[in-house]
């Protein structure tokens, strides 16, 4: 080091202008509950239960996504459709449990490429935090969409569209 | 003794507590705010308009946690540290001239709350004991880390102050005297201090961030070390107060590096526009509140920039590079003097 250097001073005045700098510039936060950050249409986020457009449920508890799960997360027990209960199921069998671990699940979405009946989704949705561990262990309450138009939710970003003609049969 | 000027100290001092706690409160949210702006973020935005309730809020928070003296600490020094680091905070602004005299009739109302003759000796020696506060503090808390930063706090003050002293010496022979007023008024028009004394303005400026235990010499409080430095073992209002006088201490130094260096309450030109004496003396207070405001900013602007010292490198600066260098900057000052004038 040189004379200069070692006084230290020109190294602090240039670092000085270097945060002075910053005071200028535009700000990096997002003011997260009012702003909200723009997610991919690839975002794996929450997973929905899809019904269909008569409002039966999709599932039809073949268990393929519990199998091709890597991280075991999905539990599935499956049932036989009533009488009476053709409005809610769309074919005879369906899943009466359908748990998810969110704390197991690593957001990979194998389980909706392996759904063959539509069923299951990742979405833009966020998994919010919790006090419990029970509390992450998600069944059908919290999985399955609504009947009502206004509860259902969008996973149209979500669909490639060979897949749409796939499954329309195009 | 006269009523009036008991009254007129009297105001002026409620005034001026005032305005120091309200500059402490509001130089935490300045303090957040500008680290904030300086590392691309926002800052406090919630309480109010700009986050500007924000000091409100710690206050109240403040108050209402539970206060804790540790069982095996000393009680009665564990009361008295905070009282005594805050009382001397306060009282080093009796000696600074807030501005030109406002005259109501015939009756003068200075802004100084003492015109000590020796106003920079009593700065020294209430600087002096403010230390105590921290050491007394760290000592009574029976906690190695707050013992720790006490003993941190209380050497690096001792080093400090000898070569703020010797930065002050060199500039009391440029002045010849004593009292900051007078200090201030030879400093009328652009013959601020700051360009006499150069190496004088560096050293001080140094020791005063040292003697606030700023940042890059805040090892008392070093949070990554020693938790909370002095203050780990303190709660509620206790601590804090610690940390409101440690940002009146801020304010005062930067009242002072602006009296002793910059001029205090004049300005360039400031004689030549012939305002009426009050209207003067209300732009006074505002130029000196200007440049404490800008010092407190550069206070806080070098706290975001520069690293922690480490304390070896503390004691070399201290002792082998400043003290030396104010040795010799009073030396030459004092051959300057001699020979060239």
């Amino acid at each position: 080091m040189n004379w200069v250097e070692m006084l230290y001073l020109p190294a602090i005045f240039s670092g000085m202008i270097i945060t002075i700098r910053h005071l200028f510039k535009k700000p990096a936060t997002v003011r997260y509950p009012e702003e909200k950050r723009y997610i991919a249409p690839v975002y794996r986020g929450l997973h929905v239960l899809k019904r269909n457009d008569k409002g039966q449920e999709n599932c039809t508890a073949c268990g393929l996504c519990a199998v091709s799960c890597p991280a075991e997360a999905i539990t599935i027990e499956a049932a036989e459709r009533q009488k009476g209960e053709e409005h809610l199921y769309k074919k005879e069998k369906y899943a009466s449990l359908y748990e998810i671990n969110m704390l197991r699940c690593i957001f990979c979405g194998i389980c909706e490429e392996a759904c063959p009946e539509d069923a299951i989704y990742l979405t833009d949705r966020i998994l919010p935090s919790n006090y419990n561990r029970n509390n992450f262990i998600y069944g059908k309450d919290l999985l399955v969409e609504g009947i009502k138009p206004e509860e259902r939710i969008d996973i149209g970003m979500r669909k490639k569209h060979y897949e749409m003609d796939e499954k329309q049969g195009v | 003794m006269d009523w009036t000027l008991i009254l007129d100290k009297t105001i002026l001092i409620v005034i001026i507590f005032v305005i120091s706690l309200a500059i402490a409160a509001y130089s935490t949210y300045g303090e957040r705010k500008i680290a904030a702006f300086l590392q691309d973020r926002i800052g406090p935005d919630r309480a109010g308009p700009f986050g500007l309730l924000q000091p409100l809020a710690d206050g109240v928070k403040f108050f209402l946690k539970e206060e804790i003296i540790p069982s095996a600490s000393d009680k009665f020094l564990f009361i008295i540290g905070p009282c005594i680091f805050m009382m001397t905070a306060l009282m080093t602004s009796a000696i600074i001239p807030w501005g030109k005299p406002f005259h109501f009739g015939d009756h003068e109302f200075t802004l100084q709350v003492a015109d000590l003759n020796v106003g920079i000796l009593y700065l020294l020696a209430v600087v002096s004991i403010g230390g105590y506060g921290i050491m007394i503090g760290g000592w009574a808390s029976n906690n190695k880390f707050a013992l720790l930063g006490a003993l941190r706090a209380s050497s690096q003050m001792i080093s400090y102050e000898l070569s703020m002293g010797m930065a002050i010496i060199a500039l009391l022979l440029v002045s010849q005297s004593l009292s900051i007023r007078e200090i201030v008024e030879m400093q009328q028009g652009f013959h601020w201090n700051v360009f006499y004394q150069p190496v004088g303005f560096l050293i001080f400026l140094i020791c005063a961030f040292a003697e606030c235990n700023r940042a890059p010499f805040d090892l008392p409080e070093s949070e990554s070390e020693l938790v909370g430095g002095y203050h780990t073992e303190y709660s509620s209002m206790k601590l804090g107060l610690f940390l409101f006088a440690e940002y009146i201490n801020m304010f005062i130094s930067s009242a002072i590096i602006s009296c002793l260096f910059f001029g205090g309450y004049h300005f360039p030109g400031l004689d030549s526009l012939h305002m009426s004496p009050n209207i003067a003396a209300t732009v006074s207070v505002l130029v000196l509140f200007a440049k404490i405001f800008f010092f407190i900013f550069f206070f806080m602007w070098v706290r975001w920039t520069l690293p922690r010292f480490r304390y070896d490198q503390l004691m070399r600066l201290g002792w082998k590079i400043l003290i030396p260098l104010s040795i010799i900057n009073v030396l030459a000052t004092g051959a300057w003097l001699t020979f060239f004038k």
